[in-house]
């Protein structure tokens, strides 16, 4: 039985308690994973100081050449996983049969997480903003005529990962580049890609010790966002909002994306149909970034019924198929739990699932795996409560709305895809606190640009400026 | 299991024990000369005389299935024996964190189950002598002077922190973790001064989470600590092995299982590395037994190896507690040399309890 262990500063650690994780379709065990105790993480986060100083030792265009070569070890090398190896395929396979994606979107995420690391350069420059990378060893320098100098807030970052889509590990990567080392604690049914991306980082020349791997339960969670200095905590709003007031953890929730048709535009909504099946379907719809709401202000049942033919055709397929796009459950309890909770929002008037004639059940088990299909809600207001619901399928609600309640009735909101051009709405975006990331035309919500952070920014997260003068002599 | 016959007749010797212990517990608080009025008047329902008709431990299941909620509230001199009239009585209370707490009654039994505990504990570690850390709750719990009395009773002093562990549940139940966090620090606060003026302090007694809190502060070593005492809420085969490499520095760990109802379940030794640290309790027989029994048929005790329901039977001339499930579960353990009865073996909160234990620091 393959058995992913505990990395302690680097170092395995099998523990004696193990959890046991199921292939999708089998139910039977896969992987064994080591738990680790809270008092264990607690004892080797005490002092990460020596550990942070052995990566600032090393410049931050060396991290980023380490971080580049990397991207290829992950993308094309044997790594090992425990006491076993890993190829590229392997990966794919293992982490498909854990979590039901299907591997071609396997793949596209990892060629995210490559990106990531071989466009680290570019990932800085956004982050930073385009300081001078330098200013990042010395501590301070001169931007645009100025002196500057930053610190780093903490000797850690501790993260709380997800299991629904691999695609998030790309936000973290770059606290190694620059010099902070991770404390990471994987879903627990996607423990394979941080594993591979610190086999690959430790490969490229990152001391091992930069990177702990705990996987663990809901107290061995809190002990790492306690013990660390900085966080980040991916998971749903119930989880994640315990920490709504600690400012030393970045949350990464329930994402509430949109595509939303401008009154100017809306009539012709048909040119866009592309992108909005596009932001609710992509990566089997399990993104924070992926659409769960088309807001317009008419022509919501013609929308929802076109947008529900379209994603009808997306059908469950074996894993292996390079047409799959559809993601099965790998507990099948939490999807019935999804369609319940979606047919309890039906009962309520005001709301229709437009897939349904098109569709047919929205829950179905195919070859032993449990899927929800696309689903395509019409809501007549924003009041309703399926009008701002996100779920981990394909699942939007095409909601009515006046166009004066644009962006007030949006909600918090982590991408909104705008298609206007109307200045008026436009200047009410780019002025709204719940908007994060903002398209303006018609741009997919999954598509993302390395330069352009969203979610917080993970160098003003780990790094302070303070003020600084330096006199010419001394 | 096929057992030596040495082995065997240890398990024989220690069964007609307890069953010869069963008839004398039974009789007393069945008689209306020695008996509590809570079982007397219990038995005025039964459809048995327990003073005629029990004569073995299985012939307990006779009764029905205690049920605790009798020891919620009062009067608490319903459970005093008439034949332990006039002596002291101490009141010990168990949860209480919302609500009347269940209480039991005691006059002298936490010291005997702690004089016999004493036993188990190696001097080569627990000094006689030597003085005691108890970081452990105060308050009206039984543990607090219980671990004062074992101390005592090994020739030393028990120094106490103040812990309240009905406002830690209520702070964990209330989301106000970083409050919570604040009160570990102040007990572990109490901890640290106690063990920097007192540096005969050699032993002491630890839930597992102050422990590990303890110990990220402190190394017991350089503190003079040989020997830790455990228990108080759940241990996992990952903590054992945690505490004994990585915690203990060389010191002896003795983990235990207990609650107020039963006494104290005592760890397997010697430590065996083919248990792969499991956690494994042998309770103090005769006095009380626990088994493990199908959770759908609680009369049923489940074959050695599998997994059940803790069930409790406690036999002393303080309480008679017959066949209360506890909300535990486990897997059943066969005996051993030092303990010729039934084990458990990784007791854990009962799974089919849908609502999580809050135990907090305590």
């Amino acid at each position: 039985m393959l058995h992913i262990p505990i990395l302690r500063k680097g170092n395995s650690y099998k523990s004696v308690d193990v959890s046991r994780v199921p292939h999708f379709r089998t139910r039977e065990t896969f992987v064994e994973l080591s738990q680790a105790n809270a008092g264990l993480i607690r004892r080797d986060l005490r002092d990460l100081d020596s550990i942070q100083a052995m990566l600032a030792a090393f410049t931050t265009d060396r991290l980023i050449a380490m971080c580049r070569q990397a991207a290829d070890y992950f993308m094309n090398d044997t790594l090992p996983v425990g006491d076993e190896s890993q190829t590229p395929d392997d990966y794919v396979r293992q982490l498909s049969a854990t979590t039901g994606m299907p591997h071609v979107l396997v793949r596209k995420n990892m060629s995210k997480i490559s990106g990531v690391m071989a466009e680290m350069k570019s990932v800085l420059d956004g982050l930073t903003r385009g300081i001078d990378l330098k200013i990042l060893d010395d501590g301070f320098g001169t931007h645009e005529g100025h002196s500057v100098s930053f610190f780093p807030r903490t000797n850690s970052l501790g993260v709380i990962l997800p299991s629904n889509s691999p695609g998030v590990h790309s936000l973290w990567i770059p606290s190694i580049a620059m010099k902070v080392p991770l404390v990471l604690k994987p879903g627990s049914s996607e423990p394979w890609s941080p594993y591979r991306i610190a086999q690959a980082l430790i490969k490229a020349g990152v001391p091992k010790e930069a990177f702990g791997y705990y996987p663990a339960d809901h107290g061995g969670a809190g002990a790492i966002l306690q013990s660390c200095g900085r966080g980040m905590f991916f998971g749903d709003s119930s989880t994640v909002g315990k920490y709504a007031s600690d400012s030393r953890v970045e949350l990464h929730g329930t994402g509430y994306s949109k595509v939303v048709l401008g009154d100017d535009v809306v009539d012709d909504w048909e040119k866009y149909l592309d992108v909005m099946v596009a932001s609710i379907t992509e990566n089997g719809g399990r993104s924070c970034i992926n659409a769960s709401g088309v807001w317009v202000t008419r022509h919501g049942k013609e929308i929802a019924q076109a947008v529900a033919e379209r994603v009808a055709k997306i059908v469950p397929r074996d894993a292996e198929d390079p047409e799959a796009l559809l993601a099965p459950f790998a507990n099948a309890d939490i999807a019935k739990r999804i369609s319940g909770i979606v047919d309890s929002g039906l009962r309520e008037s005001g709301a229709t699932d437009v897939s349904a004639k098109v569709r047919g059940e929205r829950l179905v088990e195919v070859d032993g795996a449990t899927y929800l299909l696309p689903t395509i809600v019409h809501v007549e207001s924003p009041e309703h409560p399926l009008a701002n619901r996100e779920f981990l399928f394909p699942f939007a609600s095409v909601v009515e709305v006046k166009p004066e309640q644009m962006p007030e009735a949006f909600g918090p909101s982590l991408v909104v895809t705008a298609i206007t051009k109307d200045l008026k709405l436009i200047n009410r975006l780019v002025n709204s606190s719940h908007v994060d990331r903002l398209n303006i035309g018609a741009i997919p919500t999954m598509k993302i640009a390395w330069d352009q952070p969203h979610e917080g920014n993970l160098f003003e997260h780990l790094y302070a400026r303070r003020a600084f003068q330096r006199a010419m002599t001394a | 299991m096929s057992l030596s016959a040495e082995m065997q007749a240890k398990i024989n010797a220690a069964k007609e024990r307890l069953d010869a212990h069963v008839r004398e517990i039974v009789e007393w608080h069945f008689n209306p000369e020695t008996g509590c009025e809570y079982w007397l008047e219990k038995a005025k329902g039964y459809d048995f005389d327990p003073r005629k008709d029990v004569k073995t431990y299985e012939d307990l299941d006779k009764f029905p299935f205690f049920e605790d909620e009798d020891l919620r509230g009062g009067p608490v001199r319903k459970w005093v024996p008439k034949g332990n009239a006039g002596k002291p009585v101490y009141v010990f209370e168990t949860g209480g964190s919302t609500g009347i707490p269940k209480s039991r009654v005691v006059s002298e039994d936490h010291k005997i189950d702690y004089e016999l505990f004493s036993e188990t504990l190696p001097d080569e570690y627990f000094p006689k002598g030597a003085d005691w850390l108890m970081l452990g709750p105060s308050g009206p719990r039984r543990l607090r002077l219980a671990v004062e009395h074992l101390a005592q009773f090994r020739g030393g002093i028990s120094f106490c922190v103040d812990l309240d562990p009905r406002w830690v549940i209520k702070l964990i139940k209330m989301g106000e973790m970083q409050m919570m966090e604040r009160y570990k620090s102040h007990v572990i606060d109490q901890a640290l001064t106690i063990l920097k003026a007192h540096p005969n302090i050699k032993c002491m007694f630890a839930t597992p989470k102050l422990l590990e809190a303890l110990c990220e502060k402190v190394s017991l070593k350089s503190v003079g600590i040989t020997g830790v005492f455990c228990g108080g809420t759940e241990m996992t085969p990952q903590f054992h092995r945690f505490a004994v490499e990585e915690l203990m520095e060389g010191g002896y760990f003795a983990p235990t299982y207990g609650n107020t109802l039963m006494g104290l379940a005592t760890h397997k030794v010697p430590f065996d590395p083919a248990d792969n640290w499991a956690i494994i309790y042998y309770p103090p027989a005769p006095r009380a037994m626990i088994e493990v029994v199908d959770p759908d048929e609680p009369r049923k005790v489940v074959g050695y190896g599998e997994t059940g329901r803790v069930r409790l039977t406690t036999l002393t001339k303080e309480l008679f507690i017959p066949r209360f499930l506890e909300r535990d579960e486990c897997e059943r353990e066969a005996p051993c040399a030092a303990y010729p009865w039934d084990g458990v073996r990784n007791v854990r909160p009962f799974s089919r309890f849908a609502t999580s234990v809050v135990e907090g620091v305590y």
